[in-house]
């Protein structure tokens, strides 16, 4: 056990799964840098230095710098999964998932099925999500509701370095195609990580805080944002349940409806939009399941139905904050 | 006389298999487009005939390390790599015991045991998947090349520009093979196609190129085996543009006013792949109208059998809805 960074929990997540099997490759723009320049080798280790070093330990062969191609490159990343290999492609930001669709929502997503169950695709996507950096439009979402439309896939949403740690080896280990989603703002978090390998199931919610008031559903950084926002009420006398279901497909609804069963009161905390996204999701599930056991109208905080703005006054306004959360709160509480 | 210029020229007995792959495609379609008309097809299909050269041509090159990833007139690629051919009617006709279950249908024909890989929707992405294909044949030191059949329409289509690029970066085991049949759809090429040479876009692509009359199963043989030893041989990709007729319109049911009165019969009369390959066996390779004619007859039983078969299959069983949608549903 060690203190690690969200961003080296993830590497070594990589390294030990590169170690342990010879099929796991990597795929994707600058996961090494320096390819025919003049210059360093490895000299970025990936455009958020993630993947720094692998190139040393594995190799180029096994490290595969691409040209700015999502499409070529992710679709070859699928055709090598259902292959046999066991692929690790990143999409440097989620947003440019508009140059990889058909990639990613009709051929990973759907070959098995398509081809009556012959192969399987033991794929993941890295990718990267989130606002907060002044990045604009086409470089700050969190798109991962869209991937959870589609079955097939499977999506994971870290907010820890010790979560991402071992979903990412269960990623990468799954016969599924797995999308991976990683907040940047995290990538600096610190916390105590296990130095060796392990694994984290899919489809199970953590606990993150238990209170019985409120249940409070905050997915990947808005989790962090949440458990503030918890912290605060508590000294107000309302306790919460904090609950990450650190992946959305698979979804523990069985960890929210027990939780929802208990305080009769759901509010969900969510940094992709506020139309056909996750909260929209589990709000509609619970209110489907749970209606008898509700005391109060179910509340999302979400971003507003706005593209992400660059500036930070107004990106500060776009991105759910803790007093936001304690309103919401406070306003089931009313009831 | 034989031919002696090329390099690989084909044996009799490998004339004998490619004429059987071609003249059973030729007759597969025939009968199903006669099904569809009489509105026995439960689904919308996209004939290949006319085009049949080319997958028999790259088929009688390709052995069991080697991928082919289809395109959606995918009959006749799935024929020649040696599908069965019961489980391919059945497939096209959505029934239980087909290739893919009745989860794909004709333009998905997919067989993983003979790395027969099924169609995309958006037609391009095959390019890309099979420079998958190819880097886990690298990957695994097997020897083996990746075959990615694209229609011109495809080509337009940014991802395959991209796995031009990406193949030759990589270095792949890849052979690019474009079957131009003259039209995407009802748009032909003169208006789609700039440059009117999808094989001028190799070169630009570091890989080299060649285009050749589909018509002509000897010349069809010829590029792509150069092409494909070059990709074994770790040449890296290659493209190969197939000028090859298509028959029939872009989907069954298609009445194609956008083609020129009498171009079809045109094509039948003077551009058909199977009449010029059975000429050239009698006049070469000393085969009798008669030895031909048993192996059409042949081939005819067979496609009675296996329409015979997919008609009186079971429908596909409900079950099957929420199978396969994932290989581990740990959690789900």
């Amino acid at each position: 056990m060690s203190v690690k960074s969200y961003r080296a929990a993830i590497r070594e997540a990589l390294e030990h799964e590169m170690q342990r099997d010879p099929d796991v490759v990597l795929i994707g723009q600058d996961l090494a840098g320096g390819a025919g320049g003049g210059g360093e080798d490895d000299a970025w280790g990936g455009p958020m230095a993630v993947t720094k070093g692998l190139v040393g330990k594995f190799g180029r062969e096994r490290v595969l710098d691409t040209p700015v191609s999502e499409a070529a490159s992710i679709g070859a990343a699928v055709g090598a999964a259902a292959a046999g290999l066991r692929p690790v492609a990143e999409l440097m930001f989620c947003d440019f998932i508009g140059v990889c669709c058909d990639q990613i929502l009709n051929q990973a997503a759907k070959y098995r099925y398509t081809f009556g169950g012959q192969d399987q695709v033991p794929l993941t996507i890295r990718t990267t999500i989130g606002a907060g950096q002044q990045l604009g439009s086409q470089h700050s979402q969190a798109l991962y509701p869209l991937f959870s439309y589609f079955p097939g896939l499977k999506v994971v949403v870290p907010a820890t370095a010790y979560d991402a740690k071992g979903l990412l080896a269960t990623a990468i280990r799954d016969n599924d195609p797995v999308i991976f989603c990683e907040h940047r703002l995290l990538y600096r978090l610190r916390e105590d990580v296990p130095d060796e390998s392990y694994t984290i199931p899919f489809g199970e919610a953590r606990i993150v805080e238990e209170g019985g008031d409120v249940t409070v559903v905050a997915l990947s950084r808005m989790v962090h944002v949440a458990a503030e926002a918890v912290r605060a009420l508590r000294e107000d006398g309302i306790d919460c349940d904090l609950i990450d279901p650190r992946t959305t497909t698979p979804l523990d609804t069985d960890t929210i409806f027990d939780s929802v069963e208990a305080t009769g009161r759901l509010v969900i905390v969510d940094e992709a939009g506020p139309r056909c996204g996750t909260a929209s999701d589990i709000a509609a599930i619970v209110a489907e399941e749970m209606f008898n056991a509700l005391r109060a109208p179910i509340r999302r905080v979400t971003p507003p139905y706005a593209p992400v703005p660059a500036a930070p006054e107004l990106e500060r306004s776009y991105v759910p904050d803790a007093s936001r959360i304690i309103a919401a709160v406070r306003s089931v509480m009313e009831r | 006389m034989t031919v002696s210029r090329t390099i690989y020229a084909p044996s009799r007995e490998g004339l004998r298999d490619a004429y059987g792959a071609m003249q059973k495609i030729r007759c597969f379609e025939e009968r199903l487009h006669a099904e569809f008309a009489a509105g026995r097809v439960p689904s919308s299909v996209h004939l290949y005939a006319g085009q049949e050269a080319s997958a028999a041509g790259i088929c009688a090159h390709l052995g069991a390390q080697d991928y082919l990833h289809n395109t959606h007139r995918a009959h006749g690629p799935a024929i020649a790599r040696g599908a069965d051919l019961i489980a391919i009617t059945k497939e096209i006709y959505l029934r239980a015991g087909g290739l893919c279950q009745g989860k794909g249908g004709s333009p998905h024909l997919h067989d993983a045991r003979l790395r027969l890989i099924g169609a995309n929707g958006g037609v391009g992405s095959g390019a890309a998947l099979a420079c998958g294909s190819a880097l886990a044949i690298r990957h695994r030191q097997e020897n083996g090349v990746a075959v990615a059949l694209l229609g011109d329409g495809a080509c337009n289509q940014g991802v395959v520009s991209e796995s031009f690029n990406l193949a030759s970066v990589w270095k792949l085991p890849v052979v690019f093979a474009i079957e131009n049949n003259g039209y995407a759809e009802a748009t032909a090429t003169s208006y789609a196609i700039a440059g009117d040479n999808l094989a001028a876009r190799g070169p630009a692509f570091g890989m080299p190129s060649t285009r050749v009359d589909g018509a002509d199963y000897f010349a069809v043989h010829e590029a792509a085996g150069v092409a494909i030893e070059r990709a074994r041989s770790g040449g890296g990709p290659s493209l190969v543009e197939i000028m090859a007729p298509r028959f029939y319109g872009h989907y069954e049911g298609d009445a194609q006013k956008y083609r020129a009165p009498g171009e079809v019969a045109e094509l039948r009369r003077t551009r058909d792949c199977l009449t010029r390959l059975r000429q050239r066996m009698i006049d070469e390779y000393q085969f009798s109208t008669a030895e031909i004619d048993a192996m059409d007859a042949e081939i005819g039983v067979d496609i009675d059998r296996a329409f015979a078969e997919a008609a009186a299959a079971p429908p596909s069983d409900p079950a099957l809805l929420m199978r396969d949608i994932y290989a581990d549903r740990s959690g789900l």
